[in-house]
């Protein structure tokens, strides 16, 4: 077998790491932040706890390129998919 | 040291292994499961067939005379949806890919056997589903169920039709999946990336389009059916929704959808120009690259259909780039063929004759695709039959035609005997002379402001339409003449042995048609792609024998 | 003159599908099929979140008042739930891989719970819509929009009703996932109960495992997007 065992530490510490996430978008999502920063810290919190999931509990940490390759592109396919939509929707009103 | 003797070929193949229904219909080899594809496919083309049968009666009076209007709009939209989900679609992965990639690669079958089997019946039941609401009433929204006229006005079954599309969807996922993940993980000892054949690398190519697209056009007919049965959605702008956001979904999966048909048509090209030009394909890199920016390419231009529809100009000034962008790839594998076929040693055996006729028909389709892609003219030819005769020829004249040839190509390794070639040269060339009678007069009728989907027109147009239809019923004939000739040659054709063209391909190296494993032992490949070696070196007649070349 | 023939003498694994050379190839195929599959579901959730993204950003108003109404509580004990059973899941694939069968059923049965669990809350979630008369069109007929809402001036009641369309597209989808992910569990749970997996052999465990998580990360992003997007807006809790 050559794949790498994740120990039961790590994925306690990723699943405290992950309840805490939770919480702090919970009371973050109640404070008022300037501008659109309620929506970028409420995605960040997000991005960060998918990461965690991805990396630990997926095992793509200790997985080969090609499944880093794989991960990249499906996010990379639905950013196409939502720029190039919305730059014809934010750019409706310029003409 | 013992010397190894090659295994004396059986004369069990996947035919004879088992008999009786059940060991078809729950096979788990990848070769007769391209089999119940080719006969499933060939029934839902002469459906798609007959509805474009009938589009051509209608036009050739200027009156509705044929069809009423509303049977009309159905006609024409059943004929797009059975031709593009359950004929092109599938058509070329689901037979040659499913046969010929295991074959290639050198393993036994793909990586998964019983999801292949699975697809299958998918493919069955969406059909099964969509000939249902066919016949229940049908659909006129046309193929590409624009709402709001499919969410609201539409009295016609388009949910029934959707869910049969959508249940599709799924066969060729998995499709996609099991070409991938075998492409991946089974090619035999020795067969690298770079030693592939180009069928390979855009089959490979087709299936990352199938999986990155395929989902997203499922969540639009998911969204679409429930728009129209729960009466609120996305797309209503009665409730602050946008009709041209179903645009952008849908056809963000049927741009890549047209590269999903047309990619393993090129993949096919490839095969036959280098094989019977007794050549290796002038730049096999650039080619197998071609393909993997035709796919990445292919999901960055989907706005050029929504052009006049409303979308943004800055939107569409992106897209129009794209589009231009876009045929580069494409070009580069005409210029390619072209320089592989320039002094080669070309035999003009039938397979051949579809090759050449679709360098030269898919150029048209392309060169008129720029027409199109270029946001000033694409206002005047949006929505005329300039469009349809575009993309019938990269679909006829591309699609079917590889089909066809690769069909014909490897016949004698799938059914083991060979198809009648002088009837063979004979149809390919009624059907490249009924091709273009049928679509070059659409270009002029398109250019001249003849709307697609309407059947009145103004008189001055029937000449032009006569024509067409004239000869859509010569592109009929022949059609339907290897549909008889494949047949009988299964059981009255010459006998094929292994290697009946004398090639170097992994595939030939089997018996025809192959044993159930495909190979008797796992080959190790230590020769590359399109390796020809002087006849008098290749004798594989029906056995496995290693063919490297003794380089001085 | 090279070999041309490689004469296979493996004694193979039971768990070894015949068309695969070695049990460590069947793995690899079995991983990047899963995750071949995951990029489908990546792009399928994505038409929905990009559907999300361009009406949110055209009403944010009428999406904060909608969202307001969702439950907080409730929401935020099913996003623990479900990370507390990619936590079981995880440690039932890590039982497999160091042959505590025991253990590995157990998780699974976890697992299975949790997620039992998270659809009951939302069931009760849904429960609660149906009684506000919060859903949309003519999904339950005879029982239309028509909650009883306070609307500031310039928030149209109908953006209010795509913003619980999208909620109940975007969570129905997930809870079908999850269905069929639970469905998948019990399958696994037992042919654990009968032994089946081992260090040798726990592939479909852990690429079970693999879509389990996938339909956790989505509800990760489900959760801030649909229940705390207006709630710095004085929105109260629940």
């Amino acid at each position: 077998m050559s794949e790498h065992i994740v120990s039961r530490n790590v994925y306690l510490i990723i699943f405290l790491s992950l309840m805490v996430g939770t919480a702090i978008t919970v009371v973050a999502a109640f404070q008022d932040f300037p501008g659109p920063m309620n929506v970028i810290v409420a995605m960040t919190i997000a991005v960060v706890k998918a990461t965690l999931v991805v990396l630990y509990f997926m095992h793509v940490r200790y997985s080969s390129r090609l499944i880093w390759v794989i991960v990249a592109s499906a996010l990379f396919w639905m950013g196409i998919l939502f720029a190039l939509t919305l730059s014809d929707y934010w750019t409706r009103g310029w003409l | 040291m013992e010397t190894f003797v090659p295994p004396v070929p059986s004369r069990i193949n996947y035919l004879n292994a088992q008999y009786g229904l059940k060991s078809w219909l729950l096979t788990k080899d990848h070769k007769r499961i391209a089999l119940l594809y080719l006969g499933s496919i060939s029934v839902f083309f002469l459906i798609g067939g007959l509805y474009a049968m009938f589009i051509r009666l209608e036009l050739l009076t200027p009156q509705a005379d044929l069809l009423q209007s509303t049977t009309y709009n159905k006609v024409f939209t059943q004929h797009g949806i059975i031709m593009v989900f359950f004929f092109l679609i599938p058509s070329i992965p689901a037979t040659l890919g499913n046969f010929l990639i295991p074959m290639m690669i050198g393993a036994k079958d793909l990586a998964f056997p019983r999801i292949n089997l699975l697809s299958w019946y998918i493919y069955m039941l969406g059909g099964i589903v969509t000939i249902y609401a066919l016949l229940a009433g049908g659909v006129d929204t046309g193929w590409t169920f624009y709402t709001p006229f499919s969410t609201t006005f539409s009295n016609s079954y388009v949910v029934a039709t959707g869910l049969g599309i959508f249940i599709n969807g799924f066969s060729s996922i998995l499709t996609g999946l099991n070409f991938i993940v075998t492409i991946h993980t089974m090619r035999a000892p020795g067969m690298t990336w770079f030693r592939l054949p180009l069928f390979i690398w855009s089959h490979y190519a087709t299936s990352l389009i199938m999986i990155l697209g395929t989902p997203v056009i499922a969540i639009t007919i998911l969204l679409l059916a429930f728009e129209r049965l729960a009466h609120i959605g996305i797309f209503d702008p009665a409730v602050g929704g946008d009709p041209i956001l179903f645009q952008h979904l849908f056809w963000f999966y049927s741009h890549p959808a047209v590269y999903i048909m047309v990619l393993p048509g090129m993949g096919v090209i490839s095969e036959l120009i280098a094989n019977f030009s007794r050549k290796n394909i002038f730049g096999y890199s650039f080619v197998a690259f071609s393909s993997l920016a035709i796919a990445v390419f292919g999901f960055l231009v989907w706005g050029h259909h929504l052009f006049v529809a409303g979308q943004s100009l800055y939107a569409g000034m992106i897209f129009s780039f794209l589009s231009f962008a876009v045929a580069i790839p494409s070009a580069i594998k005409v210029f390619n063929w072209t320089a592989t076929l320039y002094k080669a040693s070309i035999s003009y055996d039938t397979p051949m004759l579809y090759a050449l006729g679709f360098i030269g028909l898919f150029t048209i389709g392309g060169m008129t695709g720029l027409f199109v892609a270029a946001l000033a003219t694409d206002v005047h030819l949006s929505d005329t039959y300039f469009v349809v005769a575009h993309f019938h020829y990269i679909m006829v004249g591309g699609t079917l035609l590889a089909y066809l040839g690769g069909l014909h190509y490897w016949w004698p390794k799938i059914s083991g005997r060979m198809y009648p070639e002088g009837w063979g040269r004979f149809a390919a060339l009624i059907i490249f002379v009924g091709f273009h009678l049928t679509f070059m007069p659409q270009f002029i009728l398109g250019y001249m402001g003849m709307p697609r989907r309407y059947h009145v027109y103004p008189p001055e147009f029937q000449v032009l339409h006569v024509l067409s239809t004239a000869g859509a019923s010569i592109l009929g004939v022949g059609l339907l003449i290897p549909l008889v000739y494949l047949i009988w040659s299964m059981r009255y054709g010459k006998i094929a042995e292994g290697n009946p063209w004398h090639l170097p391909g992994l595939e030939w190296r089997t018996q025809s048609p192959p044993p159930t494993e495909n190979f008797e032992y796992t080959p190790i490949v230590t020769w590359e792609a399109y390796e020809f070696a002087p006849p008098e070196e290749m004798q594989v007649v029906g056995k496995f024998r290693n063919e490297v070349v003794e380089r001085s | 003159m090279a070999e041309s023939y490689a004469v296979e003498h493996e004694a193979s694994h039971p768990g070894l599908q015949h068309h695969f050379a070695n049990m460590e190839q069947q793995r690899e195929a079995g991983t990047l099929g899963m995750w071949v599959f995951l990029v489908t579901e990546i792009m399928f959730f994505g038409g929905m979140f990009l559907a999300y993204t361009l009406y949110r950003s055209k009403y944010p108003e009428a999406f904060a008042v909608a969202s307001n109404h969702l439950d907080i509580k409730l929401g935020a004990v099913n996003t623990a739930v479900l990370i507390l059973s990619s936590l079981t899941m995880a440690m039932a694939v890590f039982s497999t891989q160091i042959g505590r069968l025991r253990a590995q059923v157990v998780y699974l049965a976890l697992t299975i719970v949790l997620g039992l669990v998270f659809l009951g809350i939302k069931a009760v979630e849904y429960h609660e819509k149906y009684v506000d008369h919060l859903i949309p069109g003519t999904l339950i007929p005879g029982n239309p929009f028509n909650p009883h809402l306070e609307l500031p001036t310039g928030v149209s009641m109908r953006h209010v009703e795509m913003f619980y369309w999208i909620y109940f597209a975007m969570t129905g989808m997930h809870a079908v996932h999850m269905v069929i992910g639970i469905g998948i569990m019990s399958v696994l749970l037992y042919f654990a109960a009968k032994g089946r997996f081992s260090p040798e052999y726990h592939s479909p465990v852990e690429v079970s495992g693999l879509y389990w998580h996938f339909v956790d990360i989505v509800w990760i992003f489900l959760f801030p997007l649909l229940y705390l997007l207006g709630r710095h807006l004085g929105g109260h809790a629940g």
